[in-house]
């Protein structure tokens, strides 16, 4: 019986250091899983990263792989969530032909319809943006196909937690904790020597 | 005032304030300043001048297991760094705490295919615990203040630090050492979670068929007096993996055997009557669960260990306690009611007994060729008491894992996980220079010999007394044995034409012996013990023998094969 297979988005948070998504990358390679998008980027807490990654799989493989993901030295934590538990993003960009598009009478509802935005235009081609779902973007991408479309990119997925925090909030001010107490019983230690 | 001082400098001082006097290494180009360095440190930092590096890695393997500390290995850039790689892995499987030392090429050379570059930290970072490399001299101190943290605490496993050559010739001005007791993405110690041991105090008083499994964890967290306290206490029989053998002595009443594919009947047979297992500091291998689906479908399962990730992954544990095995003993066993199984652990004695009739005895009392088990018995009889077993890999291990007899902790040191041909040897010259005032007992195959034959060498420089016993069958035995039972006895490419390993022993000026028969044996051995350095037996034993009781890979405990022939049958139980 093949377990149940989803999407799931999984947060890692670490810190700065060279290397880090190869120690990461080579937990799924060692279980043959394909990674759909990943992102790295800085968070609201100074020095610390985190990278995205969507994956299909199931949930106990996932538990698995997240277990083995904060034993990385370097790792402080690493979060798996569904798609219930985040909002999430993705943006994409789409050069097309400057000439083609500026024929078409409709250009500016397609793109009010779309939630697109023009970020450049050149007599040569014309860069849009959307952010958005996956499926939103790849409409846009449909329209777009009879302009000449000469490049396309999607971002790897952002997200946010429905929760209020960042949850490695709780986790910090733990090991702080945790660094306090060990400081003391040193002290106290060396006091006694 | 601070003194200025050379990043390799600065090196050798760091290893002196982690209390390091003894490392194994093999220099080349790109650690030339350390090697230089250690010049001036001889007398306080001994280096083992090994045949290749994969000795030098295999010693500190040796070394770390048998005193607890982390072994330390220097080697140059890209080959040297290479051939570690095997020991890298065997010691990330085993959590056998190293720290290692490679030199790597230039920083602006880096990337370039410069002469000798290899990707050190890229090739070790998925098969050891840490690695990082290191550019500047000033960041060396921290660097190896975090590599020795890293590697001994919590689970502990090898730490690669690469340095590279202007790291070893900047310069660094010397400020007080600060050993590293906290890094806050790293918890190797956590907090015992007061609720999870009345828990599983809770489901302990209420066994009536419990069963301690002690593994490697038990060693590594010095936990064996309280697990000796628990199974007294509470009547509970033990039985150990191959890694935690020694953690409780061969002797000792409840102690019940070994575990796994070529463990004892008792334990592994009652494993599936059992309703509640403690597994302490294990991490239920397949050699020691067969069939997972059919695997102690009664217990309830206690899993004590250290790392959270192993819980659940092999078996489904019905209560995990997160933390080091000795703290969480000893928060436990005040919980636990005193009883006595004593139906239930004689039952354990009954199985075994028929293991002792069926396959023990017949492999000790053998008309024909000596036979493995006797030549380990024998030794372990005549050796004194305290001998630590050192052994390669194959029918060897199985062999002398099951007929040598430990009296003491920390007394096993065996490639478990990895399997590793060939790590015995250097090992042993390890182990013994780790425990200097204990009798280190080497067993290998023809073959795995063969693999790092040239740490004789070694032996030969340092005099290093270990006591080699070559159980010579002419065969890769153990895969001899998988051909004759599952591939029809077609016998591809396992039988080996050997060379005379005694002339070969004395070339490099060890004393060495061949045993031919039974009527040689003992005096053999008595003489082995006897003499003042190293010393080799080639003993030649039956080149068919099989080792049994064996549970088939993939099958279930109860399925115990007892020879070639015979299955085992529990018969009546009398509880
Ligand atoms: C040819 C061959 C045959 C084999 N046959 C057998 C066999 O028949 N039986 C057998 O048992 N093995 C056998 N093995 C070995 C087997 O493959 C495993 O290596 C072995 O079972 C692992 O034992 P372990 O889980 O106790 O140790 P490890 O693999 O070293 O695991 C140690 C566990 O303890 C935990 N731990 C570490 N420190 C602490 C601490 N301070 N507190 C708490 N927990 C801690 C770790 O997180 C880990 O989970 C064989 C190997 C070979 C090569
Ligand atoms: C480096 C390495 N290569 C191959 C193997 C596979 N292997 C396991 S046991 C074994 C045979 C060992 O033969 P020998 O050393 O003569 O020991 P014996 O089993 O006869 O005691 C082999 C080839 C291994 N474990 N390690």
């Amino acid at each position: 019986m093949i377990p149940h297979q989803q999407l799931f988005t999984l947060t890692i948070y670490s810190e700065h250091c060279v290397g880090l998504l190869n120690q990461v990358s080579i937990i799924f390679t060692r279980r043959c899983l394909n990674i759909e998008d990943v992102s790295a980027s800085r968070t609201s807490i100074k020095g610390i990263h985190r990278l995205t990654i969507t994956v299909w799989s199931d949930r106990d493989t996932m538990d698995k792989v997240v277990k083995q993901i904060e034993k990385r030295i370097d790792v402080l934590r690493a979060f798996l969530y569904t798609d219930d538990d985040i909002i999430y993003q993705e943006i994409a960009l789409y050069k097309v032909d400057t000439a083609k598009l500026m024929k078409e009478q409709y250009l500016e509802s397609l793109i009010r319809h779309h939630g697109a935005r023009i970020l450049d235009i050149t007599p040569d081609f014309t860069v849009l943006e959307k952010a958005g779902q996956p499926w939103e973007t790849e409409a846009l991408l449909e329209e777009l196909e009879p302009f000449g479309l000469r490049q396309f990119v999607r971002s790897g997925r952002v997200c946010v937690t429905k929760s209020s925090q960042e949850p490695l909030n709780i986790y910090l001010q733990e090991q702080e904790l945790r660094h306090q107490a060990l400081e003391m019983r040193q002290s106290t230690t060396e006091n006694n020597d | 005032m601070p003194e200025t001082i050379t990043g390799a400098e600065a090196l050798l001082k760091s290893l002196v304030e982690e209390g390091v006097d003894l490392v194994f290494g093999y220099p080349g180009g790109q650690i030339l300043p350390v090697y230089d360095k250690l010049y001036d440190y001889r007398s306080s930092i001994r280096h083992i001048l090994v045949r290749h590096e994969q000795g030098a890695i295999h010693a500190a393997q040796g070394f770390a297991r048998v005193t607890n500390r982390p072994g330390v290995v220097i080697v140059t850039s890209g080959p040297g760094a290479a051939n570690l790689i095997t020991g890298l892995s065997d010691a990330q499987m085993d959590s056998t705490p190293l720290v290692v030392i490679s030199g790597q090429v230039g920083a602006n050379f880096l990337g370039s295919d410069a002469f000798q570059e290899t990707d050190v930290v890229g090739i070790t970072q998925p098969i050891t615990k840490w690695a990082l490399q290191v550019r500047r001299a000033v960041d060396i101190p921290a660097a190896v203040a975090r590599a020795f943290y890293i590697a001994s605490s919590g689970r502990p496993g090898p730490v690669v630090l690469d340095i590279a050559r202007d790291a070893q010739v900047g310069e660094i001005e010397w400020t007080a050492y600060k050993k590293l007791n906290f890094i806050r993405s790293y918890n190797p110690r956590p907090t015992v979670a007061p609720a999870d041991i009345v828990k599983a105090a809770g489901i302990i008083n209420a066994a009536s068929r419990p069963l301690i499994l002690a593994g490697h964890g038990v060693t590594i967290s010095g936990a064996e007096t309280q697990l000796a306290a628990l199974a007294e206490k509470a009547g509970i029989p033990v039985a150990s993996s191959l890694l935690g053998l020694s953690a409780m002595p061969s002797g000792h009443p409840m102690f019940k055997g070994m575990l796994g594919m070529h463990g004892n009947i008792g334990p592994n047979y009652l494993t599936n009557s059992a309703d509640v297992i403690i597994a302490i500091g294990l991490r239920f291998d397949d050699r020691i669960t067969g069939d997972t689906a059919r695997y102690a479908p009664q217990a309830k399962i206690i899993h004590i260990d250290i790392d959270s990730s192993e819980f659940n992954r092999n078996v489904r544990v019905h209560s995990a306690i997160h933390g080091d095995a000795r703290d969480v003993l000893m928060q436990l066993i005040p919980l636990i009611e005193p009883a006595s199984h004593e139906g239930w652990a004689a039952e354990f004695d009954r199985l075994n007994s028929i293991e002792d009739e069926k396959v023990i005895t017949p492999e000790l009392s053998h008309g024909g060729p000596l036979t493995m088990g006797e030549v380990v018995d024998c030794v372990s009889r005549s050796a004194a008491d305290g001998a630590i077993l050192v052994t390669d890999v194959g029918q060897n291990q199985m062999m002398s894992a099951r007929y040598f007899r430990f009296a003491c902790p920390r007394s096993i040191v065996t490639s478990g996980g990895l399997g590793t041909m060939g790590f015995g040897l250097p090992a042993s010259i390890g182990a013994k220079m780790g425990a200097p005032d204990r009798t280190v007992c080497f067993f290998s195959g023809d073959g795995g010999f063969q693999m790092t034959i040239e740490e004789l060498g070694t032996i030969m420089q340092y005099g290093t007394p270990v006591k080699m016993i070559i159980l010579n069958n002419n065969f890769l035995g153990n895969v001899r044995q998988w051909q004759e039972l599952f591939y029809g006895s077609r016998f591809s490419q396992t039988p080996m034409v050997n060379p005379d390993f005694c002339m070969i022993a004395r070339a490099y000026g060890i004393k060495a012996e061949a045993v031919a028969d039974r009527s040689g044996l003992a005096s053999a051995v008595e003489r082995m013990l006897a003499h003042d350095g190293p010393y080799l037996l080639d003993v030649s034993v039956a080149s068919e023998g099989m080792v049994f009781p064996m549970i088939p890979a993939g099958r279930c405990v109860t399925d115990i094969m007892l020879s070639r022939t015979e299955m085992f049958d529990p018969g009546q139980s009398h509880d």
